[in-house]
């Protein structure tokens, strides 16, 4: 096994991007990592990348080879997979190309994410994204991704005496990051008031707790550390990947409060990197509900159980807080084209580690983590970064 | 949806059939053909069992932005039913007013249409719960 | 037509209906008519209104569950099962079937859907005990269960309701024994609905006399003179209740009491339930009857025909529980009211997006 490293970042802007195809948007995330690592197209190895259901989005299975072949590649037969784990497809396609880079299969990897969500009917966009949870014995019922989450949410609320307004102070905190993120889908300031009171979704969650459709791409370019300095001045090393797994459906959860997955992964991603917790103040979280990031803030071992809603309404996850978590806006703000998130957190986590992340740029952070979520949390991936090597 | 994957697990829909592992007596709703404790020790002695559709809600929503095949019941309530520990299925709420849910609340199995597929399709029948 | 040397009867019963309701004012005011006026014609004062994911499938089950909750019989003794309607969910595809899955009585039994107007349940109770009686079957169960629609602004707006109503005919066990039926059937066409009609057509005032009256009429005097009983013999009578003023008028032209007929009489709160209304009358009645009690109950279907049943309460009624949530008192007694917007909805006559 060798060392790993991400020589170039690049990513669309995020939202409802009319103009744009699913083949534009691959390109341009592609082309834009591809120039800033450097690199000729004649040097990748491989593509690997993330999408949940382009199929019924936009009615295209088989999209690995369409990004390699629009961004130029078919011509030298690129070998190219598309990887799907709901909205943890995007970390797991990153996964997918640092272990190839890192067992010496491939040496130059590009990884993608994208998704083109917006073409479709708002309804429909809803109903694939609840096809993620059990379609058989949750969706067929009714229960709607945001319904999903937001049983979560009531649970915690329940035993832990989470308030809607801490719920609402996730939000607030990730769209005043999101405002100082130019490719962010939203990038206006949101009140506490207007949260609060914005329209039921499933209740508690509102409007505003809820991450938005998204059209968007993210692309990272990977290659064996002991070469990255031959591309950039500033390569940041994968210190480390942990994914796991759970029950499928939250009603066979062992705690409905509690992403095992979550906790799993991470300590699998700390132990390996050699860390823990307390070392890291860069985090890009799971945040398509607020009550996500309650719990992904507490599943990480940041905060402890029960304690997420308490510390994010003290402000201990703002931007060059405790924890910058979410600095780039989080699913929140910054939009969550399913298939890209996890690229996009990497892509976030990589800039700020290399100080590139202009006004909301998080101070003296050595390492930084993504945390990735498929589903309502039967599947988790956590990378951590390293920077400044 | 398609009739063939809804026909299949008509037991489950409409009669609460579920399986008891024949190794450690677990039981599972919906059924399960391998017991995640036993593994290949269960596997060919899962017994189907039939839950009585009592239960206790453990946690619940009101949902307002609902699929198509839901938006005629909006507002509804969806929530997550134990029958008994470690048996948990999650379903509607019916017969019942949202602000009257609560956790711990005691519920009852009912038979009422969960859906069609339009008007000239197969209607899908199955369980929902209500204040017992 | 009866059965002299075996005892046939009802082993179990079960009664549903909707817990919505809507009031006669509420849907007049919409069509600018009096509403009082309304109610004291038709001698109602609310009808039930079926929950948007409520079907005559789904009444069924529920009755047939109560019922057989409450009898200890095995559900794959059950060798048939009919379901009596005008609103079945599908017009081929029997809601007999889904029923007989819901209850576990599948696959070794026979299975069919009726219609006749208002007495296809009452149809399903002679044909169960027609193979009850020949030892075909162990036990059948007949269903009368109905989400009958009246055009808007129709008078039938303000009656037609939901509801329905299970009976286990068996002959071991059996809680009232049937002693005789008899039925009075002719070609009169008083009220129909054509294939892909939404709502029905009737003939207006001839529905009554020609209709309604003759049938019933003639229906249950020939019970009467083939067992050589009188009304005054009778505890409970329950004749066919399309509104709440022809089974009280009914009851008079035979000589039965206002006191006989009470116990029947749900008309006034919960609309005419069609296929269920005579069915569900008589569980409220079965609910207090006690031994040796006798019961006459007649239906009417439009197209037109009439049932008359002769019963007879036994011992066993007592070892029914009969006095808990599953009583249709305290089935009536769950409701809630809903507007005019609100019912239409439910009921389909407002369709979301045109859909």
């Amino acid at each position: 096994m060798r060392e790993v490293a991400v020589i170039g970042i690049g990513e669309t802007k995020f939202g409802e991007l009319w103009d744009k195809s699913f083949r534009e948007i691959g390109i341009e995330a592609g082309l834009l990592a591809i120039q800033d690592a450097g690199i000729k197209g004649n040097e990748i190895d491989a593509l690997y990348i993330g999408n949940m259901s382009a199929g019924k989005f936009i009615d295209q299975e088989h999209i690995a080879p369409l990004v390699a072949d629009y961004v130029g590649l078919a011509g030298q037969n690129l070998p190219a997979t598309r990887i799907e784990a709901a909205g943890a497809s995007g970390g797991l396609a990153l996964s997918s190309a640092y272990m190839a880079v890192a067992s010496e299969v491939h040496d130059i990897v590009v990884v993608g994410g994208a998704e083109k969500m917006t073409d479709v009917s708002e309804v429909y966009a809803q109903e694939i994204l609840a096809s993620t949870a059990d379609q058989e014995w949750e969706s067929v019922f009714g229960a709607t991704f945001a319904g999903l989450h937001a049983m979560i949410a009531r649970r915690h609320m329940h035993e832990y005496g989470t308030t809607k307004e801490q719920l609402a102070q996730v939000a607030v905190k990730n769209h005043k990051n999101g405002a100082l993120n130019p490719n962010a889908q939203y990038r206006k300031e949101l009140s506490l008031e207007i949260v609060i009171s914005a329209p039921m979704v499933a209740e508690p969650l509102g409007l505003f707790d809820c991450a938005p459709l998204s059209d968007g791409a993210a692309a990272l370019v990977l290659c064996p550390l002991d070469r990255a300095k031959s591309y950039t001045d500033k390569p940041v090393r994968i210190a480390s990947c942990g994914q796991a797994g759970d029950y499928m459906a939250l009603h066979d959860r062992r705690d409905i409060c509690v992403m095992d997955a979550t906790v799993v992964a991470g300590k699998k991603a700390f132990k390996y990197a050699g860390i823990g917790p307390k070392d890291i103040n860069l985090a890009e979280v799971n945040d398509n509900y607020t009550i996500s990031e309650i719990l992904a803030i507490e599943d990480l071992g940041f905060f402890k159980k029960g304690e997420g809603g308490k510390a994010t309404e003290e402000e201990r996850t703002a931007l060059n807080s405790e924890i910058s978590v979410n600095p780039s806006g989080g699913l929140k703000a910054r939009g969550q084209p399913v298939g890209a998130t996890g690229v996009a957190q990497a892509v976030e986590v990589v800039r700020q580690l290399r100080g590139e992340a202009g006004k909301r740029q998080v101070k003296e952070a050595r390492y930084g983590l993504a945390h990735n979520v498929g589903g309502t949390g039967s599947t988790v991936i956590v990378h951590i970064f390293e920077g400044g090597i | 949806m398609a009739i063939p994957r809804f026909w299949r697990e008509i037991p489950s829909r409409y009669n609460l059939i579920g399986t008891e592992c024949g190794n450690c007596g677990k039981k599972f709703f919906p059924p399960r053909i391998i017991c995640p404790d036993c593994h290949r020790k269960s596997v060919g002695k899962m017994k189907n069992v039939r839950f009585k559709g009592t239960g206790e809600v453990v946690t619940y929503s009101v949902i307002h932005n609902a699929p198509k095949a839901f938006e005629m019941q909006v507002p509804y309530i969806i929530a997550i039913i134990e029958f008994e520990k470690g048996v948990r299925a999650t379903g509607q709420i019916i017969d019942c007013e949202p602000k009257d849910v609560k956790i711990g609340m005691k519920v009852v199995s009912t038979f009422r249409k969960i859906g069609e597929d339009g008007k000239s399709g197969v209607i899908y029948y199955g369980y929902k719960f209500k204040p017992a | 037509m009866g059965c002299d040397y075996v005892e046939i009867g009802i082993v179990s019963y079960g009664a549903y209906v909707p817990r919505f309701r809507i009031t006669p004012s509420e849907i007049a005011a919409v069509w600018g008519v009096d509403g009082e006026s309304m109610s004291k014609g038709l001698g109602i004062t609310s009808k039930s209104v079926p929950g948007p994911d409520e079907d005559v499938i789904t009444i069924s089950v529920e009755a047939a569950r109560i019922a057989l909750a409450r009898c200890k019989i095995d559900p794959k003794d059950i060798g048939t099962i009919y379901v009596g309607s005008e609103s079945h969910p599908y017009a081929v595809k029997p809601s007999a079937t889904i029923v007989a899955e819901a209850i576990g009585a599948t696959p070794d039994m026979t299975a069919a859907d009726y219609e006749f107007a208002c007495k296809a349940g009452t149809a399903a109770i002679q044909t169960c005990a027609g193979l009850v009686g020949s030892g075909f079957i162990k036990y059948g169960i007949a269903i009368g269960a109905d989400t009958s629609q009246g055009a808007p602004g129709d008078a039938l707006e303000y009656t037609a309701s939901a509801g329905g109503a299970a009976y286990v005919i068996g002959r071991e066990n059996v809680i009232a024994r049937i002693n005789r039926t008899c039925s009075f059937t002719t070609d009169t066409p008083d009220f129909w609905r054509r294939e892909g009609e939404k709502y029905p057509s009737h003939g207006g005032r001839f529905t009554g006399e020609p209709a309604y009256f003759k049938h019933i009429i003639s229906c249950t005097t020939n019970l009467l003179q083939s067992i050589g009983t009188k009304p005054s013999d009778y505890n409970y009578a329950v004749f066919h209740q399309p509104n709440g003023k022809f089974p009280v008028s009914v009851a008079k032209k035979l000589g039965f009491s206002k006191e006989q007929i009470k116990e029947g009489l749900l008309t006034p709160v919960i609309g005419n339930t069609y296929s269920g209304a005579v069915l569900i009358g008589l569980a409220a009645i079965l609910d207090v009857a006690k031994p040796n009690d006798k019961i006459i109950m007649v239906a009417y279907g439009s197209g037109a025909g009439s049932d008359a049943f002769d019963i007879t309460v036994t011992d066993a009624i007592e070892s029914l529980a009969r006095d808990g949530s599953q009583s249709v008192a305290a089935i009536i007694k769950n409701h809630t009211f809903v507007s005019y917007a609100t019912y239409a909805k439910y009921m389909g006559k407002i369709h979301l997006r045109g859909a």
